[in-house]
């Protein structure tokens, strides 16, 4: 349809209101309390235009823009005087009270208040009476309150309370004293909390990780990059200066995390500034261990030409360090620096889902799901976005039904709450042990993970009669199979959620089966396998074996293993690891923590973290994605896992050249060697690209101090920052001064949006693809004709033994293990290891909360916590925290009493 | 005084919860709310808050943002008369500063205050629906309108004589 925007025809997309309308068509329209994830309230009156009757209407009436939706040839004026007038007097009002400390605030700089101010001409004072203040809260070591910046604009609590889920900030009395904070000082119990210093316009809510080391966004080096802290693969921008990593904030991606992140990936990234980082080549047990490059060169084509060489890959390396790895070791001695079980459990889905009968679900595919299936998955621990998701598909149904009932438009947000009140979508979240997403689930089952695989053959049958039955289930596990089935019938694209976190294929063949007995002959139905690490499907994809498997050969002796980005005491229980570096003569470690393998290392080589590095990740949907780094570290030596592995090609294959080994041939001849990473170089742009002849700028054009940032070190300017080989972006402010590619843009900003909400600079519409978006490389394709093959091999009821235990992992929410634990403020808040035990299973032990108890073959004893609706026969030990040990999960163990 | 309902109060508060659906008990908040304030001496202390979110099963902070939200709540202890004197636009208009400023300079407490005999208190509230009378106040359940300074005084009186007459 056509509206007419001060008297200038535009396309308009029906369903969306004026100021989403004007904001794709470019115009700059001050807003703050509507948000595109959180639709419109009308809350701020800032966003007014006029609407005329027609051309002849010289009067108009003046409406919120954000709260009236678009109509054909509905004429509006942004520019006309009474509009401007008032949005001038709004703005107005709105900083009588805002202390107007922009030099001291964290957001000045990124700032949609300062942007819209600004924008809507207010430029000078006429109030010269008290402002009031407030008692700001503290809120943890993650976010800050600054309470007297607020312009009551209601978008902390909207996303919080209403999106997120998070019951402990709230918003307290009313007209000019309106308070938005906890209800006493204390650590905000969200996992994702973090979202609020994107979310709040002003400087009321921000990043207190960054206050540690403070830098304006346009002081930042930034670059894309992805989260590494999980298997979804959020975007992110990360920033440095000084060499150190200073924040990571969301970056837009339409169809993986939109504009939010998750607080383990938006705070996890300060180990990449952490003291523990191996900066120097290290060969041990010489007199001085720190060598030179050429020293190691030499030291590694001795032992690169040893007989045993194997390569132990990694699930949080790249795609390219890996296969720079089996290249180098060769493809036969090329394993996964996994469990056993875990990659027979990661090959199972990657065979599932090559199977194409299946549609792979990205994270929108979750969000606009009408019924979700979470079977097993502990997915608010092990993904948590993907939580978030699910959590919008349940009050997107629902909002969706109350908005189809009175045909309000889906951005009508206010009216649409009135009249949802507490109904949700259809979820059913069957976990082990619960979690915090069953409060809005209308079916919560906690089983052991046998059964929980019945309960789901079971809805299979129901939906699929010719699907075999349980024999001898019982009636209630039935019944909760048939309410499960019954909503399944019903959406019209429900979407199945599952993984490794329950540790049992038969869970993983039973989520196949339903969603398979739901597709019909249109389309496909979804599902999402959780994987533990952020490039495990990467790694599973190379179907390497395990590391465990190493112990098969009968000559495994005497290896010189060569072990990239990985501690294997971290994948495999303490006596494996150990069993596998009795039988290495030689021991080469590439990584960039200090960690337990690297302490077995007589050879260690300094890595790259994500930010120092190029490379690609897939993610558990099968979407490569690349990421680009922010920067080089100034300790020369650390470098990408993958150039070092290449020099080792060189130097062991005596080839005297580099060629064939920059980072998009290594693409190519991974792409050429196994044909299912066909395409993953588009992931990435081009090292040869340019914007008439000009590199992509990593540093805003207003970064400071260039000259004279390290005149401590010497008084003539540094060189900048320089790439070994060739790169699209450039480590200064110089380069091409328009729009990047949105894909690849390394930050948002446009003229007069200096906050992050300019992405909507950069999309085709609010909230929408980005302009000239590049479609995502996803290795998995649905096949459309393809029958699929039902499993249908439906395991025993689970029967808990005498004096054994089943033994689960229990996950957290802001622990990936080692790494997002170096942020000292994540690591704060993280809980002592324990070990999760039923009532019943806690009195037979005769142990009580708190006591101590050991489980073999663990070696620590950990406090008892004594779980009610966890099942009998199951114990759960946390994983992941720092510290803790590695079981043989899903394993029988025996427990004592200490 | 502690914090429970005695028999009456919580038949009464029985009724209020049952005039809502099963599982919507929050619906109630409100009343529940007065009925607090009235059984508690007249304010409601966050431990009266924390009584009404157990009995209403929901968590304190509902309570709170509820509750912050109304001037009818009060949040700290109050007089035996309470002024409530309206300050929105119309009775300001119609001199509601100037009542204010009377009664704060009479009775020495400025508003929000309590007189040291705990006697009275003052209170400035938001538009009370009797514009067409302004200024005005609201003093226990009743209405005073057409509020000047003579009338404020006949108020003070008045109330000093019933308190001196149930005592
Ligand atoms: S704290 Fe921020 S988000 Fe919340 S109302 Fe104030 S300005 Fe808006
Ligand atoms: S940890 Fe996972 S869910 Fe969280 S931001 Fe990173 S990729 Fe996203
Ligand atoms: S953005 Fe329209 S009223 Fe706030
Ligand atoms: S403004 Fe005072 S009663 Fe309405």
């Amino acid at each position: 349809m056509t509206i007419y925007i001060d008297n200038k025809p535009y396309e308009a997309k029906a369903g969306k209101n004026l100021l989403e309308a004007c904001l794709a068509a470019g115009i700059n329209l001050p807003y703050f309390c509507w948000h595109p994830s959180l639709g419109s309230v009308g809350a701020c009156r800032q966003c007014a235009v006029k609407v005329f009757k027609d051309e002849k209407d010289t009067q108009g009436r003046l409406v919120m823009s954000c709260m009236e939706g678009v109509r054909d040839g509905v004429r509006i004026g942004v520019e006309e005087a009474t509009a401007k007038a008032f949005r001038e007097q709004v703005i107005e009002w709105m900083m009588t009270n805002h202390p107007h400390d922009c030099p001291v605030c964290d957001e000045g700089g990124s700032c949609h208040l300062q942007d819209m101010t600004v924008m809507t001409g207010h430029d000078y004072r006429r109030y010269h009476y008290k402002k009031r203040t407030y008692k700001n809260q503290y809120l943890g070591p993650l976010i800050n309150h600054e309470m007297n910046r607020c312009i009551q604009c209601y978008r902390c609590v909207r996303y919080y309370h209403d999106y997120a889920g998070g019951d402990d900030l709230n918003v307290f009395a009313a007209h000019n004293h309106v308070y938005f904070g906890r209800d006493k000082d204390g650590v905000l119990q969200s996992p994702f909390s973090g979202n609020l210093a994107e979310v709040c316009p002003t400087g009321v809510f921000t990043d207190k990780t960054l206050k540690e080391h403070y830098t304006r966004k346009w002081d930042l080096t930034m670059a894309p990059s992805v989260c590494t802290h999980c298997s979804v693969g959020c975007n992110i921008t990360a920033g440095e200066r000084y060499g150190k990593l200073r924040c990571v904030v969301n970056r837009y991606n339409e169809e993986v995390n939109g504009y939010f992140l998750c607080d383990r990936g938006r705070f996890g990234y300060e180990f990449v500034n952490s003291e523990n980082r191996v900066t120097q080549p290290l060969i041990r047990g010489r007199m001085s261990e720190a060598v030179s490059e050429e020293e190691l060169m030499h030291e590694l084509s001795v032992l690169l030409s040893q007989q045993k060489l194997v390569g132990i890959g990694s699930a949080r390396a790249s795609l390219e360090s890996n296969f720079a790895l089996r290249q180098l070791v060769g493809a036969g001695n090329f394993y996964a620096g996994i469990s056993e079980t875990e990659a027979y459990l990661t090959r199972l889905i990657v065979q599932v889902m090559q199977e194409g009968t299946l549609h792979s679900a990205s994270l929108k595919d979750i969000e606009q799901a009408d019924a979700v299936i979470v079977l097993g998955e502990d997915v608010w621990n092990t993904a948590p976005m993907m939580a978030l998701a699910v959590r919008q598909a349940a009050m997107k149904t629902a909002a969706n039904n109350a908005a189809a009932q009175l045909s309000l438009p889906a951005w009508h947000d206010a009216a649409i709450k009135e009249l949802v009140q507490t109904d949700k979508g259809f979820l059913a979240n069957i976990t082990v042990a619960g979690s915090p997403i069953d409060n809005i689930a209308q079916v919560t089952v906690h089983a052991v993970p046998d059964d929980i695989a019945r309960l789901g053959f079971a809805v299979a049958h129901e939906l699929s009669n010719t699907l075999p039955a349980l024999a001898n289930a019982d009636e209630k596990l039935l019944q909760t199979a048939r309410q499960i089935a019954a909503a399944l019938q019903q959406s019209k694209h429900p979407v199945i959620v599952s993984g490794l976190s329950c540790v049992n294929s038969a869970v993983i063949r039973a989520a196949f089966d339903i969603a398979a007995a739901l597709n019909n002959t249109h389309w496909k139905a979804s599902v999402a396998y959780v994987l533990p690490e952020c490039n495990s499907m990467g790694l599973a994809l190379m179907q390497a074996p395990s590391a465990e498997r190493i112990f098969d050969s009968s000559n495994a002796n005497d290896m010189t293993a060569l072990i990239l980005e990985n501690d294997l005491y971290r994948y495999l229980p303490q006596a494996t690891a150990d069993a596998f570096f009795s039988r290495c003569s030689n021991v080469i470690a590439l990584d960039s923590i200090h960690n337990n393998t690297t302490e077995k290392a007589q050879v260690l080589i300094p890595a790259a973290t994500f930010a120092e590095a190029d490379g690609s990740m897939v993610n558990y949907e099968g979407r490569t994605q690349h990421y680009y780094k922010v920067f080089i570290p100034k300790e020369g030596h650390i470098k990408e896992s993958f150039h070092w592995l290449n020099s080792m090609r060189i130097a062991k294959n005596n080839r005297s050249n580099g060629h064939g080994l920059s980072l998009d041939e290594l693409l190519h001849e991974a792409e050429i060697e196994m044909p299912v990473f066909e395409g993953v170089h588009d992931a990435m742009l081009s090292p040869h690209y340019s914007i008439h002849g000009e590199h992509i700028p990593r540093e805003p054009h207003r970064y400071s101090g260039r000259t004279a940032m390290y005149a401590n070190l010497n008084v003539s300017e540094q060189k900048p920052l320089q790439e070994e080989g060739e790169s699209a972006f450039g480590f200064t402010m110089e380069g091409f001064k328009g729009q990047p590619p949105a894909d690849a843009a390394p930050f948002f900003w446009s003229p007069g949006w200096n906050s992050g909400q300019s992405v909507t600079k950069y999309q085709q519409e609010p909230g929408g693809a980005f302009k000239g978006h590049i479609p995502a490389v996803q290795l998995f394709h649905d096949k459309v004709d393809k029958a699929p093959v039902f499993f249908k091999d439906i395991p025993e009821a689970f029967v808990a033994r005498k004096q054994k235990w089943l033994v689960l992992p229990q996950y957290h929410v802001l622990a990936s293990g080692e790494l997002s634990s170096y942020t000292k403020a994540l690591a704060s808040l993280l809980p002592e290891a324990c070990v999760v035990l039923s009532e019943t299973d806690a009195a037979l032990l005769g142990v009580r909360d708190g006591d101590k108890i050991r489980v073999h073959p663990g070696t620590t004893a950990l406090p008892v916590k004594v779980h009610l609706s966890l099942a009998n026969g199951v114990v759960l030990i946390s994983a992941g925290l720092p510290g803790t040990e590695v079981y043989n999960w899903g394993d029988w163990v025996k427990i004592e009493k200490e | 005084m502690s914090v429970q309902f005695n028999e009456k109060q919580l038949t009464e508060f029985n009724r209020l919860v049952a005039r809502y659906p099963e599982g919507k008990q929050k619906s109630a908040l409100l009343p529940v709310l007065h009925l607090a304030q009235e059984s508690f001496g007249g304010w409601l202390s966050a431990e009266s808050m924390d009584y009404v979110a157990e009995l209403l099963r929901i968590e304190p902070i509902e309570v709170y943002e509820v509750a912050t939200f109304y001037s009818m709540y009060n949040l700290q202890p109050v007089g035996k008369y309470l002024f409530e004197v309206c300050q929105t636009g119309p009775c300001m208009l119609r001199g509601s500063d100037d009542i204010i400023a009377y009664i704060g300079e009479k009775l020495n407490i400025k508003p929000g205050q309590t007189t040291e005999d705990g006697m009275f208190t003052l209170k400035t509230v938001e538009c009370l629906g009797a514009c067409g009378y302004a200024p005005m106040m609201q003093l226990g359940k009743h209405y005073r309108e057409h509020l000047t300074k003579e009338k404020v005084d006949a108020i003070i009186e008045e109330c000093r004589n019933n308190a001196a007459v149930n005592n």
